[in-house]
């Protein structure tokens, strides 16, 4: 029983950890599978959880921090797409500067206006995404193992957990049975045959950036306003790139990416759970060591160890019609 | 990836203007942030330029700054000149001082003009080999750089923190941290090396290392535009047709440039662990490998330009120190905030300027 | 059988185009009647692709009318092309490699926001097209996996499934097996019979002969004939191809060829795709003479010039130079081992693979010899030297401005041609591989190049020449071997050409016994 608890304990906790990565690797899905890179996701969360719990601390109302999120998230966005599609500048390089901008931005106006040393005033109960308990979640709580698993592990989450949980198969339905799905997996691997079926390229490539902004968006809400009652510097702390090599390790598609994010989630819930527990046969297995394993194994995926993770053939190379 | 159009202007309006043009809108914007703060955009330019260079003691931490800022800089550039995007500079940069350390902590009985040349191989070896596997993947298995190095900035942050908590800590100590380096292993202040010559400046941190950085500027143009090294990796990184058709292999340049910039990142070590904090400790690069992005850009990969963007980094960042004591609400991190602006202006949006530009030449 | 109408499906009316410096289509006038199949022919850069484009609404002319069934049309972008009845058979095509065939024809037709019913609809609609025209193709297998030639009918079905009845063909057999190209020939006559209209875009006149019912020929950006198919040759259209430039004659005595430098046997070289470009050549060049490589372009000459010079790999046969071999299938060879045999290489394309365009110009006149000790001190580049030796091969070459530090990319390109001539012949090779001395050249400094090369001979040099222009390859070439698909299917002497036949062999038609065998092999 003890054990049966530890793993739902281990797998409710994943499933916080993940959530975050997961909407984080579908925005990278959509913007990648179009054929911009996106490097900028952390940043794209960073500026929304800022947002999010600048505007909830503002109204009280975790709604109004999520508009807030998904706004800032959104125009960050757009930046990037004004620089990698109208200018067609170097995808890499505006990423890194939307990171950075990020990073800077968050931390200047959150000190200049709450003077926290950059984080935003603590949010109370009813300005935040509270935990939501399913119907009928207290009353099977003692029956065995499915009691358990129903009432800890698919109930008490907050409300954008279950926006990832739902994004997974919309994201999935949107990139293979829509048209536009169809269109935004053509321009990633070759524009051109877009272009000659009479579509516009960068209207497309915008639209699949602003799906990234907004799932960005409800990612950086998350951190700041569900998991969190509130926004502390740099919070994001890599979850960016995680997401981003999540979506690598899932070749570009939502199924395995997600698989991906959940994987890189358990690791973390495990060596926050296992911090100096030896285990049976292998001794106590350094945190850090669970912790660079999924950038490991990405490193190794990408060198074709594993299988071959081959990019959207388009990606990173802007469209130039004229010759 | 230069567009048609700024092949027909004159260089110097490509060369000179654009990244004016661009540089100011970088700076444009950041005034505007700092009105979005209410303050007012001179006060702090002026109180900026006071902290930076206002006195002696000033100049010396800017120059420290600015010494950082020329290894990762140029560390950035040589990769440029290749065609390449090592955003892996950080991690290259926290392993490379990894290597400054141990050469500290375990030669610290030879004397100082053979400890020095052994330090900055360490840092340098350190870096490129951090370095190593993700040129590998990209010159022969044909995995991007950019992910690969970005990965790698994780792993050696992860290694870092397991190595400083669990085997290079000071035994019984807290903090992860090394010993303190010994007297003798430790890189001589500016104001105490020149104090030996009769010279007397006012303490700062400032020290040795800003001269091999200038050594290393020296080199680097020497090796870039002036070896034959030098000219085979720009050729593979401005034609690598070309490059094949000349004999040149593209993979070998990649490995090499890599390398190179792999070892310059290593050296910021020097500056920070052998020549300030004398010891291991984690964090110590704090995004100077991500400034050297910015650095480069702005250099538009010429050493010359790259000392004077350090520079302009060093003010930023030890102006910005002075300012948040005179304007608590502004902190250092609006220096982040210009960082990434310039990255943005003068790299992703090099040339957004260029139809206008075009356009008012024309008319001219 | 559509009713047959008196305006012609399509008519274009003095359409112009330029990209910068370049006049791709200066004033083309053309008429195509309904149900035919009417060929476009030309060499390559005639400008054909240009104005197929330009009918697709992928670019704008800058002047000109379209009229598409007698009515003026504006094409302004490929959506209102395809809206107009157009469809677009690519010469690299538009597919998106990763997609089931069915996912390529909806893209851009999808008939709904949900991919579903319109999937459900092309999957019956594409079942009857397949058996009208003779199309068949798996529709549910990834396109990047089937052999180009079902590639090809994939795109076929794209555009019948939008309803095109006017059918664009952009060099359709290039990368097709003969019966691949038979059969597309068998699809493409029954669709003129069901009434549709076609454009065939070529330079090869076999296929103009086989399937079109009228050819128009296209020459530098000009319209420059139309004939009824029936009533011309390939004889004439293969001179009307190639067309003569005006060109002044070069005083040439008789060549003295001496010993052997230069030989290749038995070549075989294949492209990036596995498709194989040279096929089983062999030639040999000797001291003291131009040998000159006949053939419109795209027929294997650049892959062997790209081979010779240790670019790229052989795939079968071996090259030997000065009677020791250089490359085997085993063994490549790289560009600089061969520079310090002895050979140099002037290639074909100088903005992609001769010159570095950022580079100063007295970086690219060293290009591929920054080996050279000349240019060395220990690990530096002795730049005094480069700059002065570049400055005696720019006065020697009277490449103007004379200035060594100025960018590549500055020159006119009869300056930068010239900067890589001097570059290569200055270093005094044994065997000199010229690819298209004179594209893109002046009138003027052709006949400097012209006068290099033959120079070059004179001093006892061996000296490759691969040429598209007939007239260049007369003027200079001691020996000419044509080429065609990839082999050579000829050879004649230099001051003895029938130009008929010269016509015929190009157009891959082995002459009678005339040209026996490929190339000398002593």
């Amino acid at each position: 029983m003890e054990d049966v608890t530890l793993v739902v304990l281990i797998l409710d906790s994943t499933v916080r950890l993940s959530a975050p990565l997961v909407l984080a690797a579908l925005a990278g899905l959509f913007s990648e599978r179009s054929g911009i890179i996106d490097i900028g996701l952390e940043g794209k969360m960073l500026g929304a959880a800022f947002a999010a719990a600048a505007a909830a601390a503002q109204t009280g109302s975790p709604w109004a921090g999520l508009a807030a999120g998904i706004a800032v998230s959104v125009a960050l966005a757009l930046l990037h797409g004004f620089a990698c599609i109208t200018h067609r500048g170097n995808q890499v390089v505006s990423g890194v500067a939307l990171n950075i901008l990020a990073t800077g931005l968050t931390a200047v106006l959150g000190i200049s206006w709450y003077a926290r040393g950059g984080r935003t005033p603590p949010l109370g109960a009813d300005a935040r995404f509270l935990p939501i308990t399913l119907p009928g979640a207290e009353a099977v709580r003692d029956a065995p193992v499915l009691g358990a698993l129903y009432s800890e592990l698919l109930s008490g989450h907050s409300f954008p957990v279950y926006v990832a949980c739902l994004a997974v198969p919309l994201a999935a339905w949107t990139l293979y049975r829509t048209r536009f799905g169809l269109r935004l997996r053509a321009v990633g691997e070759n524009p051109l045959s877009v272009d000659t079926a009479g579509i516009s390229v960068p209207g497309l490539r915008y639209r699949a950036v602003i799906c990234a902004g907004i799932l960005c968006g409800v990612a950086g809400t998350y951190l700041s306003i569900a998991q969190s009652a509130g926004f502390v510097r740099e919070m994001t702390a890599g979850k960016g790139y995680i997401a981003l090599a999540a979506l690598i390790f899932g070749k570009w598609r939502p199924l395995p990416a997600t698989g991906a994010c959940l994987l890189f989630g358990l690791l973390d819930a495990v060596a926050i759970r296992l911090q100096g527990t030896p285990l049976p046969g292998i001794g106590e297995v350094p945190v850090q060591f669970i912790q660079a394993l999924p950038y490991v194994l990405t490193v190794i995926l990408l060198a074709g160890f594993i299988g071959r993770a081959i990019p959207p053939r388009a990606i990173g190379i802007p469209y130039v019609k004229e010759r | 990836m230069t567009p048609a159009a700024a092949r027909e202007l004159p260089r110097w309006a490509t060369a000179g203007l654009l990244p004016v043009l661009n540089l100011t809108a970088a700076f444009v914007v950041s005034g505007l942030v700092v009105l979005v703060i209410g303050e007012d955009p001179l006060k702090v330019v002026r109180l900026l330029v006071w902290g930076a260079f206002g006195f002696e003691e000033a100049i010396g931490y800017t120059l420290y700054y600015a010494t950082s800022f020329i290894f990762t800089g140029l560390a950035v550039a040589v990769a440029f000149h290749c065609g390449l995007f090592n955003i892996g500079g950080e991690g290259q940069a926290y392993i490379g001082g990894l290597g400054v350390a141990l050469v500290c902590l375990n030669l610290d009985g030879l004397p100082f003009w053979l400890l020095a040349p052994l330090a900055i191989a360490g840092g340098a070896l350190f870096g490129a080999a951090w370095a190593y596997v993700p040129a590998y993947l990209q010159a022969y298995r044909g995995s991007h750089v950019v992910i690969t190095t970005i990965m790698f900035n994780f792993i050696a942050s992860a290694t870092m923190v397991y190595l400083l908590v669990n085997v290079m800590i000071q035994p019984g100590q807290m903090q992860p941290e090394s010993r303190a380096f010994s007297a003798d292993a430790r890189m001589p202040f500016m104001h105490q090396a020149l104090a030996g010559i009769g010279i007397d400046l006012a303490a700062s941190p400032l020290n040795l290392s800003f001269v091999w950085a200038l050594i290393c500027c020296l080199l680097f143009w020497l090796f870039i535009w002036h070896t034959r090294a030098g000219y085979a990796l720009r050729a593979v990184g401005a034609n690598p047709t070309a490059a094949i058709y000349a004999g040149i292999s593209p993979a070998r340049q990649t490995m090499i440039a890599m390398l190179i910039s792999g070892a310059l990142a290593g050296c910021l070590g020097l500056n920070e662990l052998m020549g300030v904090q004398h010891r291991l400790l984690l964090e110590f690069t704090g995004g100077y490998g991500f400034v050297g992005i910015a650095v480069a850009l702005m250099g538009r990969g010429h050493p010359l330009g790259i000392v004077l963007a350090a520079i302009l980094f060093g003010a930023l960042y030890q102006g910005g120190a002075e300012l948040s004591f005179e304007l608590p609400r502004i902190t250092r991190d609006m220096v982040v905030v210009i960082q990434g602006l310039i990255i943005l202006f003068a790299g992703a949006l090099e040339f957004m300027f260029l139809p206008l530009l075009t356009r008012w030449l024309i008319r001219v | 059988m559509k009713e047959p109408t008196a305006a012609p499906a399509i008519e274009l009316r003095g359409i112009d185009k330029r990209f910068g410096n370049v006049h791709a289509n200066r004033s083309i006038d053309l008429r195509v009647a309904h149900g035919t199949v009417h060929g476009i022919v030309g060499e390559n850069g005639a400008g054909k692709s240009t104005l197929m484009s330009i009918l697709y609404g992928f670019y704008q002319a800058d002047d000109g009318e379209i009229l598409i069934n007698g009515r003026p049309t504006v094409v302004r972008n490929s959506a209102a092309a395809i809206a107009a009845g157009i469809g677009m058979v690519h010469q690299h095509f538009m597919l998106v490699e990763t997609f089931s065939v069915l996912e390529n024809v909806v893209l851009g037709a999808e008939g709904g926001a949900l991919l579903a019913p319109g999937k459900a609809r092309a999957r019956t609609e594409l079942a009857h097209l397949a058996r009208e025209y003779a199309l068949e193709v798996d529709i549910d297998a990834t396109v990047g996996d089937l052999p180009v030639g079902q590639q090809q009918r994939v795109e076929i079905l794209k555009a019948l499934y939008r309803g095109a009845e006017i059918l664009v063909l952009d060099e359709p057999t290039g990368a097709l097996t003969p019966p691949e190209a038979d059969h597309l020939f068998r699809i493409l006559r029954l669709l003129r019979d069901q009434g549709k209209t076609i454009i065939l875009i070529t330079h090869k006149l076999r296929e103009i002969m086989a399937v079109t019912d009228v050819v128009s020929v296209m020459r530098q950006g000009a319209m420059v004939a139309h004939r009824r198919t029936a009533e011309t040759s390939m004889e004439e259209l293969a001179e009307l191809m190639v067309g003569r430039k005006v060109l002044l004659r070069v005083e040439k005595t008789p060549a003295r060829p001496g010993r052997e430098v230069l030989r290749v046997e038995h070549l075989r070289v294949a492209d990036g795709y596995g498709v194989e470009r040279v096929k089983d050549v062999s030639l040999s060049v000797h001291a003291g003479e131009i040998v000159g490589i006949a053939g419109v372009s795209g027929n294997g000459q650049s892959e062997l010039l790209e081979a010779i010079a240790g670019i790229r790999p052989l795939a079968d046969g071996r090259v030997v130079l000065n009677g020791q071999p250089v490359a085997t299938r085993r063994r490549g060879s790289d560009p600089r081992k061969l520079r310090h045999l002895g050979l140099a290489h002037v290639p074909e394309d100088r903005h992609r693979m001769g010159l570095i365009l950022p580079f100063e110009a007295c970086e690219s006149a060293i290009l591929g010899y920054q080996d050279d000790p000349r240019f060395n001190i220990g690990p530096f580049l002795d730049y005094r030297t480069i700059v002065a030796d570049t400055a005696v091969k720019m006065g020697a070459f009277d490449v103007r401005p004379s200035d060594p530090h100025l960018r590549t990319a500055s020159f006119s390109g009869g300056n930068q041609q010239k900067i890589v001539l001097a570059r290569e012949i200055e270093h005094d090779p044994d065997v000199l591989l010229v690819g298209q001395p004179t594209r893109g050249v002046d009138i003027g400094a052709i006949e400097a190049i012209h006068r290099r090369l033959i120079a070059m001979r004179d001093a006892g040099k061996a000296v490759l020449l691969v040429s598209v222009e007939l007239d260049e390859i007369h003027m200079l070439a001691d020996r000419i071997l044509v080429m065609s698909n990839g082999s050579i299917v000829g050879e004649v002497a230099g001051d003895a050409v029938d130009e008929g036949q010269l016509g015929l062999m190009m157009a891959g038609i082995a002459p009678a016994a005339s040209a026996a065998g490929a190339g000398t092999m002593p």
